[in-house]
């Protein structure tokens, strides 16, 4: 809405996983129940969460710049989790209205 | 005394545990209390603030991570940093880590079970704003209601909380034994509540405000939160 006609509309993605060390009980829960089910490879499971965004923006640079500091502010917690945003290679839509 | 301490209790969307601790703290406690809507902006007049329990914002994202944002935090904090009691009950105390007033912040409950049962905790460390009228190394028994509650913090801010006395209270065995079996949310260390560094501002997961009154089977809680009437100016 207040984006110019000079922005591009980027996909990014935020990968907020729990850090090194932080108890991970829904991990070790998916790996003891692919374990029963005959994965017996599977060696470590983390689970995090993937947040999808769309975000209107001059460059790439700047739309991961932005999602950077969305994840510092609020999509994760740095006490318990790391981040990482990357952009979705293709994605990009086009000037937005 | 105590009709001269004025206790206001936020009132967040998504929250279940307010109207507990405000009928708790009025009449159990004898406290003058105000439920204070999550969109005002000031605590004027209020000795103390609690933060009560419940899901606040339906505990999307991370419990306590949006209503951390809430317009009313920011009076939080004002009375936070000018040393009046603050108290985060369960979400409360999630809600004031997400806010940095706490040290560290608070995982899902290791058997990723919701728990709902009563605990006991030992009260440790140096008096804070809402445990002076509780002698260290006091057993009470508290319920609790959650399924984030494992408190967790690295093993550097570990050191600092043992180091400066702000663990306040541990889970334990009914004879005050601290134990892994009685630490059944696999908090670190056992931890069942801490404080800031100013000791003003206390959280813990077990609800007190659900124990107050012998005639529904407890009153071990008053213990807690009776000792804000010595405490209304506690900086």
């Amino acid at each position: 809405m207040s984006t110019t006609a000079t922005t591009t509309r980027y996909v990014i993605e935020a990968e907020v996983m729990p850090k090194q060390g932080v108890n991970d009980p829904q991990g070790d829960s998916i790996l003891s129940g692919l374990r029963s089910l005959g994965f017996a490879e599977t060696a470590r499971v983390r689970c995090g969460k993937l947040i999808r965004l769309e975000v209107d923006a001059e460059s790439e640079d700047d739309a991961l710049a932005r999602a950077t500091a969305m994840c510092e502010k609020l999509l994760a917690n740095p006490v318990i989790e790391e981040f990482e945003v990357r952009a979705v290679p293709g994605s990009q839509t086009g000037a937005s209205r | 005394m105590s009709d001269s301490v004025k206790v206001g209790v936020i009132l967040f969307p998504g929250g279940n545990g307010d109207h507990d601790a405000l009928y708790s703290l009025e009449h159990d406690l004898g406290y003058e209390v105000r439920g204070v809507d999550y969109r005002e902006t000031s605590l004027d007049g209020l000795d103390a603030v609690v933060l009560p329990g419940g899901f606040s914002y339906g505990d999307h994202l991370r419990c306590g991570a949006i209503a951390r944002f809430a317009p009313v935090m920011g009076s939080v904090r004002e009375m936070a940093e000018a040393g009046k009691p603050v108290l985060g009950i369960c979400n409360g105390f999630q809600v004031l880590c997400e806010a940095h007033l706490l040290p560290g912040a608070l995982l899902r409950n290791a058997s990723l079970r919701f728990h709902s049962f009563d605990v006991f905790v030992k009260i440790e460390g140096a008096p804070t704003a809402w445990t002076q009228d509780v002698p260290v190394g006091t057993v009470l028994r508290l319920p609790v209601a959650h399924g984030e509650g494992a408190y967790y913090i690295d093993a550097e801010g570990l050191a600092t909380l043992e180091a400066n006395g702000q663990i306040v209270a541990r889970y334990c065995e009914a004879d005050g034994t601290v134990s892994e079996a009685a630490n059944r949310n696999g908090s670190v260390a056992g931890i069942a509540a801490v404080c800031n560094a100013g000791r003003n501002v206390v959280g813990l997961m077990p609800h007190p405000e659900r124990a107050t009154n012998a005639l529904i089977g407890n009153d071990d809680g008053r213990r807690l939160l009776r000792s804000l009437v010595k405490t209304a100016s506690f900086a």
